[in-house]
């Protein structure tokens, strides 16, 4: 349960925070949430990571959904250097993912007795 | 609490996110911050536009007058209806920032020669030349004429204002995607951008000079065989105002100086020069044809403008309305107002008129710190412009530019020890006389063409345009169409400033500009019709030296077009402005199918002259021979010319293609047909032969290739401002070339093209290779793309304001103060 209260309050929180905030603010928030609520390392990474890795996703997705993937073909010609707007989505998923798992790691330590 | 992991795992989280927060060098350039880039709330993902954006909107601004509403059509033009005038410049402002921001700061920037704040050191060889050349300068001269005329001034002030207004609306996730890849923010607007950004234009279309390329090959050619190659008078000019027009007469009586053969015409001093100049085929195409010639009885007037083709395009289409004007057309992002277009009386457009008006003077310093110079038996004081680069990632770079008083005109000293730009040989010193910075009001033009309701009217606003000058077309409700060979020319004397001329005394400068009343001009001619394609504007009986660099086929087969078209429609003269029919082709080709040594040929070259000879003349979509013929004749030039030009300087003039087709014609035991290199005498047959069989090698490869068709061949392309090549379009199958009506080359053609017939309720098409939207994640950025490689058009809609509900309108934007 804690888990999954983990994941949607880190996604919840970190998308408020993205509107007023900048980008780096999701690694705040998760630790923030990992130290309110406790869990062994292993799941608070993967928390983290999951509710990134959603958040990031599954935003990229539906705008780019509603772009017809315009831009996302065109970007992922010049990062990428292959046309695959979904590829494009999965790597911003997991930078998001990512640096969530991180610092949600991070808060776990913080609250962590043994 | 775990200490050891605690601290380990925050270290890497900021180790982490500093990293993604920060620009990277990568693989030569820099990658954007991946962090920021990414987040879907910042990043890139904000630029893609919904393709169901709504674009309705309010808005207020306390800088506002009266209230402004925009209609954006189906194709996402505005139609701005204003109760102020100056409202509706502050919307123009907002508007152009809110669709083409990148591109107006990218293209001020380029013109102030600060493009090495952007990209670094590379871009420091530009920013000077830019400087050096006065484009600044020339801007803030021109800023001055302009605050002299409070109309104009209100007009630019309500303009800035609105651009700036877009701006500070701006946060870190709506701003342009460019901005994000390079880590750039944009700075506010001032008067002065607008006024650089019309240099940039001077600069596109009146920089253009081969006075360095033509001194070189001066110095290496014999006077005789210099005549030959670079003759002053083409034999198939159909000049703009028709042979055999009586000019006004001649009051300014340019002189040469004394001893200008030995010191000028027949000096062998070499220079080097092989830098990047504006492009020479920047031309255009425009003509208007009376009423008797077209169907509705009434005038139709038509204009394509041929430049460098890019995205975001050059161009934003719009509409505005405002009490005393209602205007329709294309704009620059960058400059209030319609800048070709039509209204509610009559329609106005341009095509450049493409003389010499940069020439240069060897300036002799007293030593190496420039602090004078030698002009009339007298050392004289120089001025200084100190210009201070600032280049990204480095320390300043602090540029002194002098500037000499050559007559009356301040000039600066361009190339000299410290800058060569590929042009000077570091030794000598030459300063530029540019006619673009002399004082003018540019502005002025647009802002009274758009007013304009009569031939009066139109007449009284473009002799305001002194650079760059322009061949401006008219029509008009009342019947009147007419054609202006516009611009303040300076007198020259024959030959004058075709070389590098001597700056010691006033013997050389510039004596004068051709007085306005002599500017040529076409009122109601007979003919029933005005055209202009760049071609010379007039014939040898013109009393003043206007060059020999002008471009004769498009402008010839314009006029031929026209002479026997009657009960023209608004549909004929769109397939006229796409007719893909090469006039070079026409005349060269015999000279090609006489002259081929046929027995010579194996089979495979043989295949290839069966589909020459077989052409239709057309560059369609398709066609091989009109890829054959392009290799052909580039082939040919360089044989005949390849052995006299081998030991030739780096950069030194080539013959146009229109000398070497009149000569042989004229002449086929022409000179340079002899290969100086062997003992045999060459023959045009010999010539045409054996670069028939170089080419057909080429050909070949092309073929395997699958580029024997001339679209693939030619292979037309829009880049992005950034030359990024996936927000550019590609290998695009668009017809036409270099000489046909439909001139589109491989990065340069038509950029806008229009047809308005002026019937009482006014008939008008139009289309541009771009789309209204710069971001390269709106559908809005390159939709008008097909439609001009196609050669179709919109129908231009000039919208009354009791259409506001018609169902075109799909999105309205309120300001309000």
């Amino acid at each position: 349960m804690k888990f999954f209260i983990s994941i949607i309050l880190t996604a919840l929180i970190c998308f408020a925070s993205a509107l007023y905030l900048p980008w780096w603010s999701i690694a705040p928030m998760s630790f923030l949430v990992a130290v309110l609520i406790p869990q062994r390392p292993g799941k608070a990474f993967l928390s983290g990571f999951l509710a990134l890795f959603l958040l990031w996703g599954g935003l990229s997705f539906w705008i780019s959904y509603q772009n017809e993937h315009l831009l996302a073909h065109k970007m992922s010609m010049l990062i990428l250097k292959m046309d695959n707007p979904y590829l494009l989505i999965l790597v911003t998923a997991l930078i998001g993912g990512l640096v969530a798992a991180l610092a949600a790691l991070s808060g776990s330590y913080l609250r962590k007795t043994k | 609490m775990r200490i050891v992991p605690f601290l380990l795992a925050t270290a890497i989280t900021t180790g982490l996110v500093i990293t993604l927060n920060t620009r990277l060098p990568l693989a030569g350039s820099e990658a954007p911050a991946f962090g920021k880039f990414l987040s879907p709330q910042h990043g890139f993902w904000q630029n893609a536009e919904s393709a169901n954006y709504d674009f309705t909107t309010d808005l207020k601004f306390p800088q506002l007058k009266g209230k402004v509403s925009v209609y954006l059509d189906e194709r996402l033009v505005p139609h701005i209806f204003a109760d102020q005038e100056n409202d509706a410049y502050f919307v123009q402002g907002y508007l152009h920032a809110r669709f083409r921001l990148w591109q107006m700061e990218l293209q001020t920037y380029a013109a102030a020669g600060r493009v090495s704040e952007i990209i670094g050191e590379k871009g420091l060889t530009h920013d000077r030349e830019f400087r050096r050349l006065g484009m600044v300068y020339a801007a803030e001269i021109a800023l001055k004429e302009t605050e002299k005329d409070p109309v104009l001034l209100a007009e630019c002030d309500a303009y800035t204002a609105g651009i700036n207004a877009f701006i500070d609306g701006l946060t870190e996730s709506s701003l342009p995607v460019e901005y994000k890849l390079i880590g750039h923010k944009p700075e506010h607007w001032s008067n002065i951008k607008t006024s650089l950004f019309l240099k940039y234009m001077s600069y596109d279309l009146a920089s253009h000079d081969d006075d360095f390329e033509l001194t070189n090959a001066k110095s290496y050619f014999s006077a005789d065989d210099f005549t030959k190659l670079f003759p002053a008078v083409q034999d198939s000019l159909d000049p703009i105002i028709p042979k055999g027009t009586v000019f006004e007469k001649q009051k300014v009586f340019p002189v040469a100086p004394i001893a200008v053969d030995s010191i000028y015409f027949n000096s062998k001093a070499l220079v080097v020069s092989e830098n990047e100049k504006a492009d020479r085929e920047n031309g255009s195409n425009n003509w208007a044809v009376s009423g008797k010639k077209t169907k509705s009885g009434s005038p139709i007037l038509c204009n394509d403008p041929h430049l460098a083709l890019n995205l975001p395009s050059l161009w934003y289409e719009l509409q505005i309305s405002a009490p005393g004007f209602n205007a329709y057309g294309v704009s620059f992002p960058g400059a209030p107002g319609v800048i070709i277009g039509y209204n509610d009386s009559c329609a106005f457009g341009f095509t450049n008129g493409g003389r010499d008006v940069r020439d240069y003077y060897e300036i002799k310093f007293n030593n190496d710190k420039r602090a004078q110079y030698w002009f009339n038996g007298a050392w004289q004081n120089t001025r200084f412009r100190v210009d201070t680069i600032k280049i990204k990632g480095k320390p300043d770079f602090i540029d002194s530019v002098a500037y000499v008083l050559l007559g009356n005109d301040w000039c600066p000293v361009m190339y000299d020890k410290s800058f060569g730009g590929g042009r000077a040989t570091g030794d000598k010193n030459y300063a530029v006389r540019w006619k673009a910075n002399d004082p003018s009001n540019e502005l002025k033009i647009f802002n009274m063409l758009n007013h304009a309701k009569n031939y009066a009217d139109y007449s009284a606003a473009v002799t305001n345009l002194h650079t760059p000058g322009q061949n401006c077309v008219f029509a008009c409700k009342t019947g009147d169409i007419a054609i202006r060979t516009q611009g303040e020319w300076p007198a020259k004397w024959k030959g004058q400033g075709d070389f590098i001329m001597p700056g010691t005394d006033t013997s050389y400068l510039w004596q004068g500009m051709i007085p306005q009343d002599e500017v040529p001009f076409q009122y109601n001619p007979e003919r029933g019709f005005v055209s202009s394609a760049n071609q010379k504007p007039v014939d040898e009986t013109y009393p003043y030296y206007i060059g020999r660099d002008y471009p004769p086929y498009r402008g010839q087969l314009i006029n031929r077009r026209l002479n026997t078209m009657n009960n023209i429609s608004p549909q004929d003269m769109m397939q006229l402005q796409t007719d893909n029919y090469d006039l070079f082709a026409e005349t060269a080709m015999p000279l090609f199918l006489k002259n081929m040594k046929e027995s010579e040929l194996d089979a495979n070259q043989k295949k290839y002259y069966d589909l020459l000879r077989n052409w239709n003349l057309r560059d369609d979509v398709g066609s091989k021979g009109a890829t054959i013929f392009e290799v052909l004749w580039s082939n040919f030039a360089d044989t005949v010319y390849g052995d006299e030009y081998a030991k030739a300087p780096k950069v030194i003039m080539r013959p146009f293609e229109s000398t070497l087709v009149e000569a042989l014609l004229k002449d086929s035991a022409y000179s340079f047909l002899d290969n100086i290199n062997t003992p045999q005498k060459e023959t045009l047959a010999d010539e045409v032969t054996a670069a028939f069989k170089k080419s057909s090698a080429h050909l070949q490869q092309l073929e395997k290739d699958g580029k024997l068709d001339w679209e693939k061949f030619k292979a037309t392309r829009i880049a992005h401002l950034a030359k990024l090549a996936p927000f550019s379009r590609m290998n695009l199958a668009a017809p036409g070339g270099t000489h046909t009506i439909n001139a589109t080359r491989s990065d340069h053609g038509p950029s806008w093209r229009m047809v308005i017939s002026l019937t009482a309720q006014t008939e008008a098409y139009g289309v541009y290779p771009g789309g209204q939207s710069g971001n390269p994640g709106s559908k809005y950025c390159d939709n008008f793309v097909d439609q001009w490689v196609a050669g179709k058009y919109y129908s231009l809609w000039m919208m009354t304001k009791s259409e506001s509900s018609d169902q075109r309108v799909k999105w309205k934007m309120n300001f309000d103060h």
